[in-house]
């Protein structure tokens, strides 16, 4: 192994180091600053370890497959753990009297999402899967006093097991027949089968995207997904909305790379019938959802259908893949940034006793805390795709691709549905700024001075990691060159 | 830079007010007239620099923005933007002006509302390119969308919502269209811009102008509003607060037409003149329904909202005749209703505020209480009813004019929408301002200095166009030949036979 393959790798070795010296400090040193302290710190050098690594298209191991695209994604992964470290901290600290494992549990998912951001393999793609959702079953259950959040998490456990085995009879027999478990070649392994081989290649694939809509919640694998949001601790369902959904589509969006448009016939059209069950079971379950973090789970099926508009459309002939590439990038960015924002004001306003989940818990929120109200309502604005806000030129860029790849039917549905999707966002909107003040909201007024030094320290950790969230998502709604730049560059690698 | 500033500068007062003015009603408000009135003061010396007789665009300002996707910061005006920005600055100064006092809980939001819808709605008119015009086209649904679903009436919250659900389901269909153009060209010898005036002579033709057509018309029509898509209006006029009513009758209702100009006519020609004729029965089907519903209805408001219904049909009526008369007379049309509706608003708006009903039959008698205001009510129902001498009348017999040339059925049929606009205004006028005076309002105070400075500038206009009306269609005269240009050669290929088929059917031949 040379430098040149140890730089590469650096994130991981940067990662795994973190979760090391935080699992170890907690065994002696139970503070909860200096555990979230060593988690952020090992975070930025991971981070400052994502910018060293500037890799060309390099095979680091023979599982690892590290290029700009990847790199980008691993960046983003550690940028969204940093945000829930900094929302976490409060919320531990006023729900919860052990911190350590949390941490550790964190990095660890972090670290699997980056193995999924640059796996080549069938192996390193399952161990990066099973790294991320064994973490995310102990994060999900960390509040175990709470019986929803255990409940959330066996739900999740249960039916992520049963993923994982339709993912690994999947790789089996797609193995079995190609006799490769390197992603890019198993896309065009099928070529040359005929008879129950190639009978064997398709269920094969078929099961692995079971598996990997499973983890998407893509329609129509999507029945954990209201549960496991509503259930789960609000920082947790941030890390598992932005980063396990990135790292995951990441696999998706790279293996399809080398796949040839014209032959991919059969899949363009799965993709097309996902795509087009996600975007309107999502933003129809939405409409009437009373509770705040159901309303969020079912608009995240609904984003990730959206998500999947551009990989249809990145999978065209032409130039118009390095569009596609460019607007799943884009867009899963600012879905981070907006979905973080938006659990992370759940996170702020949550309690020993529970998380404030009714809308109308909700009601006057606009007056008591102003701050938090205005980062909700620009996230939920963002994922309406407003314009001004980053979402807007999300859904710009979808609907680039989607032009390019003369995708028409696609994108009228897409249309339709963001439209419909601003009925329900603008009811949450207009619910925090009614005139009345709910219960819960009064409650807010006297909550902040009434808190401990430490704590209102803490508040204002999370508030300000909101409103950077909340600055970066109008920067990029205004001017978006800042962060193009980077992805065209990154997504280059596909031309 | 003078369009920048003028476009910006209502914000930059929003920002001041909320920053320095939380809590301190008397000082954001106060900014926020003053805002209003330099906002004004601008666009009047725009006005004043500006070369009527010039088609072409003027105080252009371009910058590269998102330079890898062709979108550009490139704002200018011609005529007909110019006068509805002046329309804009000047209904927005009056609108703070006429509801000082009515918004008692959390003003400051209300006033920085209203400016930040003045930004998009300038934005609207100067944009020059795509991208930006339907940025500032989205942006200013959000302030309505608060300003109606907040300050608003008792179904606020429904009449906010359905607002934008129609308008939004509108804009996105025009984005789909918007980037389907955009997408076309840059396949098709050009290359990947936003302009519009290059997109203005790639010569859309086939199947692309034709759904592009379809998707920008019903985004359009929807905000006009136009017959079958009109249902949301009278619901967010009836439960918007003054201001709102005011701004969304004299400006919003522009834009829909605006962009018809702009983008249905200017991009495609040739659809254009190819959809004539359904355009055409359309508004005379508004003009006479919105008048027939305007005669029943029980609520103030909904009277003058649906009297709006009618007026918008003589507007796209006029445009969809392709002659000189029915363009300019469209175009003027806009303005003085924008003036006489907003003033009629606001006059039900100052009634509103004593009474705190807007039903006819809690009224009567008004005019011992208030002389002066019943003074005022008569003159912008006069005024709104098309009597000449007063704005509605020119504007209305311009398009006659315009229509008869071709349509003589359709502009006999639009002048009984006259008929039976004279019957409800008076109607409502005698209901409300005379018969039986109701006792409880005998001790009303007649209309404060405030109100009437409020009313003044409208009455003026009113009268200023309907005496000499040259000052206004010199400025639109250029562009609406232009327009007049681009569908000639269309015109005479289609328009032709589109006449005989009209002959055929009602007689009344050329």
């Amino acid at each position: 192994m040379s430098d040149a393959h140890l730089l590469v790798l650096s994130p991981y070795i940067a990662l795994a180091a973190t979760a090391v010296v935080v699992m170890l400090t907690t065994a002696f040193y139970h503070r909860h600053l200096l555990l979230a302290g060593l988690t952020a710190t090992g975070l930025a050098a991971t981070f400052a370890c994502v910018l060293v690594a500037g890799a060309e298209d390099r095979r680091a191991t023979a599982l690892l497959r590290m290029n700009d695209v990847s790199l980008y994604f691993i960046g983003l992964l550690v940028v969204v753990a940093l945000a829930v470290v900094a929302l976490s901290y409060g919320y531990l600290g006023r729900t919860e009297r052990r911190f350590g494992d949390f941490y550790t549990l964190l990095t660890l998912g972090a670290l699997g999402g980056a193995v999924l951001a640059a796996s080549a393999h069938f192996a390193s793609l399952f161990l990066g899967l099973e790294v991320l959702s064994v973490s995310l079953y102990g994060l999900i259950a960390y509040p175990r006093r709470r019986p929803q959040a255990v409940e959330a998490a066996f739900k999740y456990l249960v039916l992520a097991a049963v993923t994982s085995a339709m993912l690994l009879f999947g790789m089996a027999l797609v193995y079995a027949v190609s006799g490769t478990m390197l992603l890019d070649k198993v896309a065009s392994a099928g070529a040359g089968l005929a008879g129950w081989e190639a009978a064997a290649y398709k269920a094969g694939l078929a099961l692995v995207f079971a598996g990997v809509g499973f983890k998407l919640a893509l329609v129509p694998f999507h029945m954990w997904t209201p549960d496991v949001y509503q259930g789960g601790p609000a920082p947790v369902i941030a890390f598992l909305a932005a980063a396990s959904k990135a790292a995951v589509f990441v696999v998706l969006l790279q293996s399809l790379a080398p796949l040839d448009p014209q032959r991919g016939g059969v899949l363009v059209v799965v993709l097309s019938v996902v795509a087009y069950a996600s975007m309107l079971a999502g933003n129809l379950l939405a409409l009437f959802q009373q509770n705040l973090k159901r309303l969020l789970a079912y608009s995240s099926i609904a984003q990730l259908g959206y998500l999947v508009v551009a990989v249809v459309s990145s999978g065209a002939a032409g130039g118009a893949r390095g569009a596609g590439t460019v607007a799943v990038a884009f867009y899963l960015t600012i879905y981070a940034l907006a979905l973080l924002a938006a659990f992370g004001v759940i996170a702020v306003l949550a309690h020993a006793e529970g998380e404030p989940e009714a809308l109308s818990q909700y009601r006057g929120l606009g007056h008591r805390r102003p701050a938090l109200a205005l980062v909700l309502s620009v996230s939920l604005l963002s994922l309406a795709g407003m314009p001004l806000t980053a979402g807007f030129i999300g859904k710009f860029f979808i609907f680039r691709a989607g032009a390019g790849a003369a995708q028409w039917g696609l994108l009228v549905v897409f249309a339709l549905t963001s439209a419909m999707s601003l009925y329900y966002y603008l009811r949450v909107i207009i619910t925090m700024y009614r005139l009345e003040v709910a219960p819960y909201a009064a409650a807010l007024a006297t909550s902040p001075g009434g808190m401990s030094a430490g704590r209102r320290a803490a508040d204002r950790v999370a508030v300000a990691a909101l409103v950077l969230l909340t600055a970066s998502t109008l920067l990029l709604g205004v001017y978006p060159p800042v962060l193009l730049r980077l992805i065209e560059h990154a997504a280059s690698v596909f031309r | 830079m003078m369009l920048t500033i003028l476009t910006f500068l209502p914000v930059a007062g929003a920002l001041l007010m909320l920053i320095f003015m939380r809590g301190r009603p008397n000082a954001y408000k106060m900014t926020a007239l003053v805002t209003t009135i330099i906002t004004f003061a601008v666009s009047l010396y725009i006005a004043a620099q500006f070369t009527t007789g010039d088609a072409s665009f003027q105080f252009q300002e371009d910058h590269s923005w998102i330079g890898n996707l062709g979108i550009h910061y490139h704002v200018g005006v011609d005529g007909i933007s110019l006068l509805l920005v002046l329309l804009t600055t000047l209904l927005s100064m009056v609108a703070i002006l006429g509801t000082w006092n009515s918004i008692k809980d959390r003003g400051l939001a209300f006033f920085i509302s209203l400016l930040v819808l003045e930004t998009g709605m300038i934005g609207v008119f100067v944009s020059m390119d795509l991208f930006l015009f339907y940025l500032f086209w989205e942006i200013q649904l959000i302030p309505m969308y608060f300003i109606i679903g907040i300050w608003g009436g008792a179904r606020r919250v429904y009449a906010a919502i359905k607002f934008f659900l129609y308008t939004f389901a509108g804009s996105v269909l025009m984005l789909v269209a918007i980037l389907a153009i955009v997408w076309w060209y840059s396949r098709h010898g050009g290359f990947l811009t936003f302009d519009i005036l290059t997109l203005q002579k790639a010569g859309f033709n086939g199947t692309i102008a034709l759904w592009s057509f379809a998707a920008f018309f019903v985004a359009f029509a929807i905000k006009v509003p136009m017959f079958p898509v009109h249902t949301w209006l009278p619901d967010a006029h009836t439960e918007a607060p003054t201001a709102g009513s005011v701004i969304l009758a004299g400006v919003l209702l522009k834009m829909g037409v605006y962009g018809m100009i702009r983008f249905c006519i200017g991009f495609f020609p040739e659809v254009a003149v190819r959809a004539m004729m359904p355009v055409v029965i359309l508004s005379v089907i508004a003009i006479v329904y919105g008048a027939a519903m305007s005669l029943i209805q029980p609520d103030m408001k909904r009277l003058v909202a649906y009297s709006s219904v009618s007026h918008m049909g003589f507007v796209t009526l006029g445009l969809f005749t392709f002659t000189v008369q029915g363009v300019q007379g469209a175009i003027l049309q806009m303005v003085s209703h924008g003036i006489l509706t907003g003033a009629l608003f606001m006059m039900v708006g100052f009634f509103y505020d004593r009474t705190h009903t807007r039903l006819i039959k809690d009224y009567g008698g008004m005019a011992r209480p208030m002389p002066v205001a019943a003074a005022f009510f008569s003159l912008f129902v006069l005024g709104s009813l098309g009597l000449p001498g007063l704005a509605g009348f020119v504007g209305e017999f311009l398009i006659l004019v315009g229509s008869f040339q071709y349509y003589k059925v359709f502009a006999a049929v639009a002048s009984i929408g006259i008929i039976i606009g004279a019957a409800y205004l008076l109607w409502m006028y005698q209901r409300t301002m005379f018969q039986q005076a109701n006792e409880k309002w005998l001790s009303l105070k007649d209309l404060n200095a405030r109100e009437i400075v409020t009313l003044v500038p409208l009455v003026g206009m009113a009268i200023w166009i309907g005496i000499y009306p040259h000052t206004f269609l010199n400025m639109v005269d250029a562009p609406a030949q232009n327009i007049l240009t681009q569908v000639q050669p269309y015109l005479a290929q289609h328009g032709d036979g589109l006449v005989r088929m009209v002959s055929a059917l009602f007689g009344g031949a050329k």
